[in-house]
């Protein structure tokens, strides 16, 4: 009997323990995040209207100004045929202005703010915000040009978790060659 | 009182063939899955590129495709091996419009997108 009272205790210390070093991680993924990456979109229709075609892109990537220009111009969207309802255009402009990198506690979205200080007009690519060609200034050509990865826009061939929203350098993976350290 | 009647006959007689009219034609006849076949390989010039549906669709409407700029996976636009395909009328609006105006430089007509749907649900 006192073996059976003791082993439960045993284990209910272990179970305790057990969550509490998982819950201790997920906080730590968390702030790890928070401090590496950008929030990740929550949003099921953005990831449908834009996810369909290409990575959907954290709002939290470009300024306010960026994604207005983009969502003005959908009709001709970097040579393609974005055109949504004019409903769904204005639920995805509301959620792009209140997510967008200005409105970010994440320290990418606060690194790409600092970067457009003085320009007047933020670009409407990702690709040529001066952080971003700030910290993809390493990468050589041959990089870029392999058929896996293509060009810069797609985070997700190198930036493992991209979708989750980390751009954390220890997690870049890129396909068919493995993990990059510039 | 008969005036009336006869008033209110009268405009219904009228009205009767401008409704027949505004109906959708809707006999399944009048769509050629072969025509659709042709439509879906055919190459069109817009901005100076060669562009057809195959161009991220594949040659075989059964296979999967991919965006020819991003290079991300499409699924296979035929029903008989991606059942949920067309079940939606909304998404079949939008992405014909977006498509026939990136791939042939204007909105497909009524016609087109029927027989190219003929085409696919043939398959």
């Amino acid at each position: 009997m006192k073996t059976l009272i003791f082993s439960t205790a045993a284990l209910t210390l272990v179970g305790i323990l057990g969550f509490g070093i998982q819950g201790a991680w997920s906080d730590s993924d968390h702030m790890k995040r928070l401090s590496t990456g950008v929030a990740p979109v929550t949003n099921p229709l953005y990831q449908e209207e834009c996810g369909s075609c290409h990575l959907a892109y954290s709002p939290g990537l470009l300024p306010a100004a960026s994604w207005q220009g983009i969502m003005s111009g959908l009709d001709d969207h970097f040579g393609d045929n974005a055109e949504l309802d004019s409903d769904v255009l204005q639920q995805l402009s509301n959620y792009l202005a209140s997510n967008s990198a200005e409105m970010s506690a994440y320290r990418r979205s606060q690194a790409i703010m600092g970067s457009l200080r003085n320009s007047r007009t933020p670009p409407l690519r990702i690709t040529e915000l001066p952080y971003f060609v700030h910290e993809h200034r390493e990468i050589p050509k041959r990089i870029i040009e392999l058929p896996e990865v293509g060009s810069l826009s797609q985070c997700n061939a190198c930036h493992r978790y991209a979708e989750q929203g980390s751009f954390s350098e220890e997690d870049i993976w890129i396909k068919g060659i493995g993990h990059w350290d510039d | 009182m008969n005036r009336v009647l006869q008033l209110i006959l009268m405009a219904i007689i009228t009205a009767t063939p401008a409704i027949a009219m505004a109906k959708t034609p809707d006999e399944p006849s009048s769509f050629s899955a072969r025509r659709g076949e042709n439509l879906w390989h055919m190459q069109f010039t817009v901005s100076g590129q060669q562009r057809s549906c195959a161009s991220c669709h594949t040659a075989d409407p059964r296979q999967a495709g991919k965006h020819v700029r991003t290079g991300k996976a499409i699924q296979a636009m035929a029903p008989s091996v991606n059942p949920d395909r067309f079940t939606d009328q909304s998404k079949i609006n939008k992405w014909f419009k977006r498509n026939c105006k990136w791939t042939m430089g204007r909105v497909c007509t009524y016609q087109e997108k029927g027989d190219v749907l003929e085409y696919l649900k043939s398959l």
